[in-house]
């Protein structure tokens, strides 16, 4: 070994350990960063794996029912078998549709559909062949399922209710909920999820929604589910009690039969309403599973309106229903007395008009209590002029007429009530005494809907106490379901000894046999009920029409008829129940509207929950003890 | 001096002789490798650990082939070795530039032959032969430099074509680590590495958008946390999770749940170390490290130039497969397709790597054979 060779073996050496020294030094600094990434960062990146790997997928809550006054289940879920159809366990997807075309009948536009949305989403995605399926389908696809490689049948849930129509404005229907909608909440999101759309559905949609549960799924980084991780139970929405009575509510429905019009029940004291019917109505049903075109625009042009709920949204001239009103503001100002008398010619004249009353040949001299049984006309125009327009504005005013009344379910119109601001604001004139003449007896400006007409009624009736209407148990704070709050109800500050003077005219609307209503009285024994009868005109009768002879109803188009109108109450000793009636188009208010009201409120005396189910808790229903005197 | 060179051991000598004990570390590490391809598969020794298992065995029965022919002869054949894995890798290139897109590997039926990877070893054996051939002051003038300049240019240039920037940046390294063991001057590396950095700003005209982006994703991966960033950060998220000890044997979540993309090939030590935390990634990196000290050693011990030089080339080129792809893993290199030597699934790696050990051994086998200058025996 010579020494150039030992000089080259020694800078080799020398140079190789500077080499291994630094490799080492790099492997040394990976340590390190391994060290930073895996024990000091390891809780930062612990979180983003799990974030990673775990999917929250909610589980939509189960909705709350909607029961009436006894516990009858109005809103229900059913069962929602759909058949749904996956392409990754399915070898021949336009095969196997084709199959199963032949149990269920699947459209080619359909099939076009699910093959589109197959192609579209991932293969382990379910796609939804056809939902709402009948047991006998289930049960057939069942039989064939060997067949059918990649078809599953899933049970979700929908709404339904099983007294279709009868309450379908009240109840409202479920819809997707609408980009608007969205409040980030991803329930909401969830396909299938439904909303309250109107009714009661909307205004308690959140009780009645519940909370959603979730399940944890470990899913890999193409969202394919691996496993459940966790699985929490949502809270099912809460039951919404309403005060309505659904057998009354199905008979005043039956009752109303093909009229338009509306039909409400209160009870008097509390404002609870016991029925709430508006015709023509709809089926509910259809908007849960999603209404065609044409369906839509036969609910939607029909001229019948029965997408409206009249009870509420329905604004009609109250016609002689009014009449009380103007009488108590008279009475109250201490213009009139019972016993103060107007003679009724058929007619009174006032500058160039001419105002007639319904009978044509006149009422003779007419007192208050004549006034009100035979709903003289002329004694009113007589009365509303000496009271004047703003006085009868203010007295309609606190029976709830003219507002809203801040019912439970949206949806609620205000009416109208003239004032001559009103006018001046509105119309841009000034008032003319004959516009407060039409008032006097419920016509012209005057619109009242049937909510507010049952709710005049009742303030009547039970000793000026401003009961409002509700149609649930409870009310809403905050997403919650809340007891009503037991405060005492305000009175409306209008002598009770004046009060019971309408009251004892009333009675003699159907109890005397002048009374306008006399043959619409109940006959039942033990049942009685007192009111007021209302025609309302809905167009101008000419001087020359007049002169040839008014038509009879019967002979106009149906959309030229009067509204019938009777409000009431019962029974006549204590009233309990008040009542209101409209009949759109229906004629006169006490051979259309009158007899609807004595059945409706024979039918509601008759239900009495003191009567039906002694003791029982029914909502909306105060017991016998606390009736007010 | 006379004892040594002349008297050639036999093979059963030689068997004896040979170092088992780095048969048995490579062999360890490559287990680790088969327990990674397992747990990989969900559990499962296909379709990976098998196939990786039959071949590690003709792997393994390769090294100690090359490991008993005379070192003499591998010298010999250097600058053929060198010169067949230039034509293989021009013939990629070609055969890549008449239409059959960006390939990189020869279809040689039973296995797809990387010639970029065959190249490591051979600019090792090319560089160790020129330099054996010089005295240290003669090594470093710059007349003797321009041919090993050329051995290593020629390719990177075709490595660069195909585009592969990991493997032209490793040859240069391994390049660069011989010249630095056979004699070229510091300042010889100052002046490279200057006109390199000058060249930077030009060689970046020449790069493809995608790996453009892939250095802007390095310096910033979690800006694409989807796009091109998300092997980086999931890679990290997934080492990170694993924390000290790690997530145990087949419950790497990341991992098993395909956010770590290509698991099995370079990620695969980010899976390691999920499963088996700090505690196992630096276990791995302790075994490596006495690979790399263990090539060391040998090179040390060897009388001959040549032995000396391929030895620490062979173990310099082992440590930058280790020290890049773990470097790509952590986030500290940019993704460049590094395999991870011994562990990930890939035969031409593994088949390099152990050819590589198979040198290694030569030069520890023939450790006291005298070579001279030329080239011959002595």
């Amino acid at each position: 070994m010579n020494s150039r060779d030992n000089d080259r073996q020694r800078f080799f050496t020398r140079r190789a350990a500077l080499l291994a020294g630094g490799q080492f030094g790099l492997l040394a600094a990976l340590v390190g960063r391994m060290y930073y990434l895996q024990v000091v960062e390891s809780d930062r990146y612990h979180t983003l794996a799990e974030e990673n790997r775990i999917n929250m997928r909610l589980l939509p809550p189960s909705r709350g029912r909607i029961l009436d006054r006894f516990g009858v289940p109005i809103a229900v879920n059913q069962k929602n078998y759909r058949v749904l159809i996956k392409s990754e366990n399915t070898p021949d997807v336009p095969a196997v549709l084709d199959r199963l075309a032949m149990i269920i009948d699947l459209g080619p536009e359909e099939k076009a559909r699910i093959l589109k949305e197959v192609r579209r989403k991932k293969k382990f995605v379910p796609v939804t062949v056809r939902e709402f399926l009948e047991w006998e389908d289930v049960a057939r696809l069942e039989v064939n399922a060997p067949d059918l490689p990649g078809v599953t049948i899933d049970v979700g849930e929908r709404r339904f209710y099983p007294n279709s129509d009868s309450a379908a404005h009240i109840l409202g229907y479920v819809g997707a909920p609408r980009p608007e909608d969205l409040t980030g909440d991803p329930l909401l999101e969830l396909p299938g999820f439904r909303i309250g759309r109107s009714g009661i559905e909307r205004a308690f949609d959140r009780p009645l929604r519940g909370a959603a549960g979730a399940r944890q799924l470990e899913v890999n980084a193409v969202g394919r589910v691996i496993r459940e991780l966790d699985r929490q139970d949502g809270k099912p929405g809460r039951d919404v009690v309403l005060t309505l009575d659904m057998a009354l509510q199905r008979a005043a429905t039956e009752r109303l039969g093909e009229e338009a019009g509306a039909v409400v029940v209160m009870d008097a004291h509390t404002g609870a309403l016991i029925v709430q019917a508006s015709t023509p109505s709809f089926d509910p049903n259809q908007f849960t599973e999603g209404l065609s075109n044409a369906q839509w625009r036969r609910l939607a042009d029909n001229e019948r309106a029965p997408l409206r709920n009249k009870a509420i949204a329905g604004e009609y001239a109250p016609g002689s229903t009014f009449k009380m009103i103007v009488a108590l503001a008279a009475l109250e100002e201490g213009l009139i007395t019972p016993q103060t008398s107007f003679f009724c010619p058929g007619h009174l004249e006032l500058g160039d008009g001419k105002f007639h009353c319904w009978k044509r040949h006149g009422h003779g001299h007419v007192d208050l209590n004549r006034s009100l049984a035979e709903s003289c006309d002329v004694y009113y125009y007589e009365v509303a002029r000496k009271v004047g327009i703003d006085k009868i504005a203010k007295m309609a005013a606190r029976f709830g007429l003219g507002t809203e009344l801040g019912l439970d379910v949206p949806g609620e119109r205000a009416g109208l009530i003239p004032t001559k601001a009103w006018k001046r604001a509105v119309v841009g004139q000034p008032w003319v005494v004959g516009e407060t003449l039409v008032a006097g007896i419920g016509q012209g400006f005057v619109l009242t809907t049937p909510l507010q007409l049952a709710t005049m009624t009742a303030r009547m009736v039970n000793g000026g106490k401003a009961v409002t209407p509700y149609l649930a148990r409870d009310r809403v704070e905050r997403g919650q379901l809340a007891a009503r709050a037991d405060t005492p109800v305000a009175d409306i500050g209008v002598d009770s000894g004046h009060l019971d003077l309408m009251i004892e005219a009333m009675n003699l609307v159907t109890q005397d046999r002048t009374g306008t209503a006399h043959r619409a009285r109940i006959t039942v024994p033990g049942l009685t009920m007192g009111g007021k009868t209302g025609t309302a005109q809905v167009r101008r009768i000419s001087r020359r029409e007049r002169e040839a002879g008014v038509r009879k109803n019967e002979e106009l188009p149906w959309r030229f008829r009067d509204h019938a109108l009777f409000v009431g109450y019962g029974p006549i000793e204590n009233p309990r129940y008040a009542i209101a009636v409209v009949v759109e188009h229906g004629g006169g208010g006490s051979s259309v509207a009158a007899p609807i009201a004595r059945d409706v409120m024979a039918a509601t005396l008759d239900r009495d929950p003191a009567r039906l189910s002694p003791g029982a808790n029914v909502a909306g229903f105060d017991g016998p003890g606390n009736r007010g005197s | 001096m006379s004892q040594f060179g002349t008297a050639q051991p036999t093979l059963r000598q030689k068997l004896l002789r040979l170092n088992w004990e780095l048969v048995l570390l490579i062999s360890l590490t490559a287990s680790v490798g088969f327990a990674m391809l397992y747990s990989a598969a969900n559990g499962s020794f296909d379709p990976w650990a098998t196939r990786q298992m039959s071949r590690f065995a003709v792997g393994i029965v390769l090294m100690l082939c090359v490991a008993l022919v005379d070192i003499r002869l591998w010298l010999r054949a250097s600058y053929t070795v060198y010169a067949a894995s230039l034509v293989l890798l021009a013939a990629v290139e070609i055969m890549g530039s008449i239409g059959m897109g960006a390939q990189r590997w020869l279809n040689l039926g039973f296995f797809q032959l990387q010639p970029s990877e065959v190249m490591k070893i051979a600019v090792v054996l090319a560089l160790a032969r020129w330099f054996h051939g010089f005295e240290v002051d003669e090594a470093g003038r710059i007349r003797n430099l321009i041919i090993p300049v050329f051995i290593v240019l020629a390719p990177m240039a075709l490595v660069l074509r195909q585009p592969d920037l990991g493997t032209a940046g490793v040859i240069a390294m391994v390049g660069g680590a011989m010249f630095w063991l056979g004699g070229a001057r510091l300042w010889q590396f100052g002046v490279v590495l200057a006109a390199g950095a000058a060249a930077v700003p030009v060689a970046w005209q020449f790069l493809h958008a995608y790996q453009k982006q892939r250095i802007f994703t390095f310096l910033n991966p979690e800006t694409d946390p989807l796009g091109a960033g998300y092997h980086i950060l999931q890679s990290k998220i997934a080492l990170g999770s694993g924390g000290l000890f790690g997530k145990g044997f087949l419950e790497g979540t990341q991992s098993h749940l395909n956010f770590l993309p290509e698991k099995q090939t370079d990620f695969i030590f980010t899976m390691l170390a999920e499963e088996f935390g700090l505690i196992g990634g630096v276990g791995l990196i302790a075994l490596y490290a006495l690979l790399i000290a263990y090539g060391f050693y040998i090179a040390l011990r060897c009388r001959s130039q040549f032995a000396r030089l391929l030895a620490m080339g062979v173990t310099v080129n082992f440590f930058l497969y280790v020290f890049i792809n773990v470097a790509m893993v952590m986030g500290v290199l940019p993704v460049v397709g590094v395999p991870l030597p011994l562990i990930s699934y890939g035969g031409t790696a593994m088949l390099t790597v152990l050819i590589g050990f198979g040198l290694l051994m030569s030069c520890w086998l023939h450790r006291d054979t005298y070579i001279n200058r030329r080239g011959g025996l002595a």
